[in-house]
């Protein structure tokens, strides 16, 4: 360390420095505590802050815990360190404005509450609610989406059960050695009952695939409503974009608020809108979350019209792979409603051999009806 | 934290005392890792942390702990996570056919006037199964043990709430025995291959590290080192290759392990520099999907390997 700089001055500045970059990570986007900082500056006893790879190896092993963290906080640290590097002593927390690059991804507080008193007198007016239900989303005004955010809540939305390999205490099944014994041990060696164990029943996990794409936009905001009442719901459930790319988006979703999560989501997919590449976004889902386990028995969930720009051979080819990891493939459809629509489409008809249940998805009626698909209540 | 937490946090091994040594320190024992890595094991040590790490298939996440426990020369104890993996297997367990037998055999000696005295004896430490964790705990020695929990995404949420609880204190209770207390909390290795999300709060307890596939050069080392039969030349193709493989949009792209594996097998057949017929004959055990083997072939590995022999791959080293 610096030998002229007395002690206390560079535990001051290795201390102004953690607090300072903490909140920047934070206004990033990422989720660092004040025990992440504390932990930075014991990091940088050890590593010292004379080298400039020693602070960012230091910072990335505490302030990251996935992988998506990794881009983020690279651009941080960059615009962390040039303000240090320019300033002796790091920015004053106070001012948060300096770094204009990592705007937070939150709307302005007065913007939620003027959003929430506006909710509040849209649900003072009254919309009937029965001509909502099978009302195409294409149709929705601004108020309905929020009557339908109401109608979501109610909706369940949970994977049918299969057996978890984690053993439960119940009356029949495999033989509980330890419950018997420890009774038995009870009564002086003596059995007086058998216990037993079996699998315990648990949900499938859902992966929901949203295409966010031009094509879908009359459906889309709808449909990500949906996304967002799973996601928030109690079942296990994953939901991802596509559009020219695949976006995770369930941590996004998990904010309670419906619109305030869109945000959220809406910050996160870059690729709004867009074209399609649905074959393409396909592949880097079965290559990056499926083929480790996302999809292994899981319920598959594809909402899109089946439009895809890219090679069709491509969105073939991830479909059979698919099919082959995921328990269930569910394709909905929103233009299967309309009338004279044959799933013959380039993209459509090469995914349709692999789709186990084929639904509309165009308004909540037929949503509920996905729901219950999901949960395998539905015949097909 | 309080100080008597903090010290006993933390251990380094002698003469590393920052994470410079620690890379070097790393090499002697055959496990070449560039600075953030060996930066974020060196905090993990000395901070006394848990270190997460995530990556593809094959980056050498698992082999992490295996360097670090030859390198402390302290066992590892390994907890190989899968579904429905529960307390029972992964702490302790009473091994209830031996309590059986004892009170049967103290039965048949006659010596039941004692129940309090046999019912004591029960529940005593040889009665008592070691699962991996407790192993880790109950470990005495002059360094504390390397704990390995492999694929930790593979148990469940519940099973992770019961690791947070370990790994915030270090100690377990058993009704029978009281508290057990580790001397010094183990160096944990936690990996996680990203089949689901694990929760915030399990990694908040850990520093973080992903790894990445090694670049050509450093490949290059790797095999070098950890395969000394092999020639400079035949571990620059198989670098060069392997690199290639990893551009190419595969289902699986090789890591690591597979170039090992790869180089063995080809030092074992006698291979001082790679041609068609060989690559051929051992694509097996670098790729290992069908699909991933036609789409090494088609382009024509004659093609790859003057591609590769014409330096598209670690240029600097040349």
């Amino acid at each position: 360390m610096a030998g002229e700089s007395p002690a206390s001055e560079m535990s001051y500045r290795v201390d102004r420095a953690s607090v300072a970059f903490g909140r920047v990570l934070r206004r990033s986007g990422m989720r660092v505590g004040s025990d992440r900082t504390l932990e930075f500056v014991r990091a940088l006893d050890e590593v010292g802050m004379e080298r400039r790879e020693g602070v960012y190896w230091a910072g990335r092993a505490i302030f990251c815990s996935r992988y998506e963290d990794l881009k983020i906080y690279d651009a941080a640290f960059r615009a962390f360190w040039d303000e240090l590097e320019r300033d002796k002593l790091p920015p004053q927390p106070k001012e948060p404005e300096e770094q204009p690059v990592l705007d937070s991804v939150m709307p302005p507080k007065e913007q939620v509450e003027a959003d929430e008193e506006g909710e509040e007198a849209v649900r003072m007016k009254y919309s009937p609610v029965e001509l909502l239900r099978s009302k195409d989303f294409s149709a929705y005004t601004h108020e309905e989406f929020d009557e339908l955010n109401r109608l979501l809540a109610d909706l369940r939305l949970s994977g049918a059960l299969r057996r978890s390999r984690r053993l439960e205490r119940s009356k029949r099944g495999r033989f509980d050695h330890r419950r018997t014994l420890r009774a038995a041990l009870r009564s002086g060696g003596e059995t007086m009952r058998h216990s037993f164990r079996s699998n315990r029943m648990q949900p499938r996990r859902v992966v929901l695939l949203c295409d966010i794409s031009g094509s879908m936009s009359d459906y889309s905001r709808a449909l990500m409503r949906f996304l967002h009442a799973g996601v928030i719901g109690e079942g296990k459930l994953e939901a991802f974009s596509i559009g020219t790319r695949l976006t995770r988006i369930t941590r996004e979703l998990t904010t309670k608020d419906p619109d305030r999560a869109l945000n959220e989501a809406a910050e996160a997919v870059k690729d709004w809108s867009g074209g399609t590449r649905i074959g393409d976004a396909m592949k880097e889902f079965v290559d990056r979350w499926g083929q480790r386990g996302m999809a292994r028995g899981s319920v598959i969930v594809i909402l899109s019209d089946g439009w895809d720009r890219g090679d069709v051979e491509v969105l073939s080819e991830q479909m059979r792979r698919m099919s082959r990891l995921a328990h269930r493939i569910i394709w909905v459809n929103p233009l299967k409603a309309a009338t004279g629509y044959e799933p013959i489409a380039g993209g459509m008809a090469a995914a349709l051999p692999y789709v186990d249940v084929f639904l509309s998805g165009h308004n909540f009626d037929s949503l509920r009806e996905l729901a219950e698909a999901i949960a395998e209540a539905a015949e097909r | 934290m309080s100080e008597a937490a903090d010290s006993r946090r933390g251990a380094l091994p002698p003469g590393v005392s920052h994470s410079g040594e620690l890379q070097k320190s790393l090499r002697d024992f055959e496990y070449l890792s560039d600075e953030g890595l060996s930066t974020a094991i060196f905090l993990a040590l000395k901070l006394g942390r848990p270190l997460f790490l995530e990556g593809e298939a094959g980056v050498g996440k698992t082999e992490v702990a295996k360097v670090l426990s030859s390198m402390l020369q302290t066992p590892m104890i390994r907890l190989q996570c899968y579904e429905g993996i529960d307390v029972y297997q992964a702490l302790y367990e009473w091994d209830y056919p031996r309590q059986l037998l004892h009170i049967r055999a103290t039965e048949a000696l006659g010596k039941d006037e004692d129940r309090d005295h046999l019912e004591k004896d029960l529940y005593g430490r040889e009665f008592l199964v070691s699962r991996p964790l407790l192993q880790a705990l109950e470990h005495h020695g002059d360094y504390p043990p390397v704990l390995l929990i492999d694929e930790v995404d593979r148990a469940d949420d519940e099973f992770e709430a019961f690791l947070l609880e370990i790994l915030s204190d270090y100690s377990v209770t058993i009704p029978e025995l009281g508290t057990i207390h580790a001397e010094r909390p183990p160096v944990v290795i936690i990996t996680s291959n990203r089949t689901r999300e694990v929760h915030d709060a399990l990694k908040r307890r850990c520093l973080y590290f992903w790894i990445e596939h090694p670049d050509f050069d450093r490949e290059v080392d790797i095999v070098r080192l950890r395969i000394p039969g092999t020639s400079e030349a035949l571990a620059r193709q198989v670098a060069g290759v392997v690199q290639e493989m990893r551009s190419m949009n595969l289902y699986k792209p090789p890591g690591v392990a597979e170039t090992l594996d790869w180089t063995e097998a080809l030092v074992a057949l006698g291979a001082k520099e790679l041609d068609e017929q060989l690559v051929e004959a051992t694509l097996g055990s670098v790729v290992k999907y069908r699909e991933d083997q036609q789409r090494v072939k088609a382009p024509g590995i004659e093609k790859m390997l003057s591609k590769v022999d014409a330096g598209g791959w670690g240029v600097s080293g040349v």
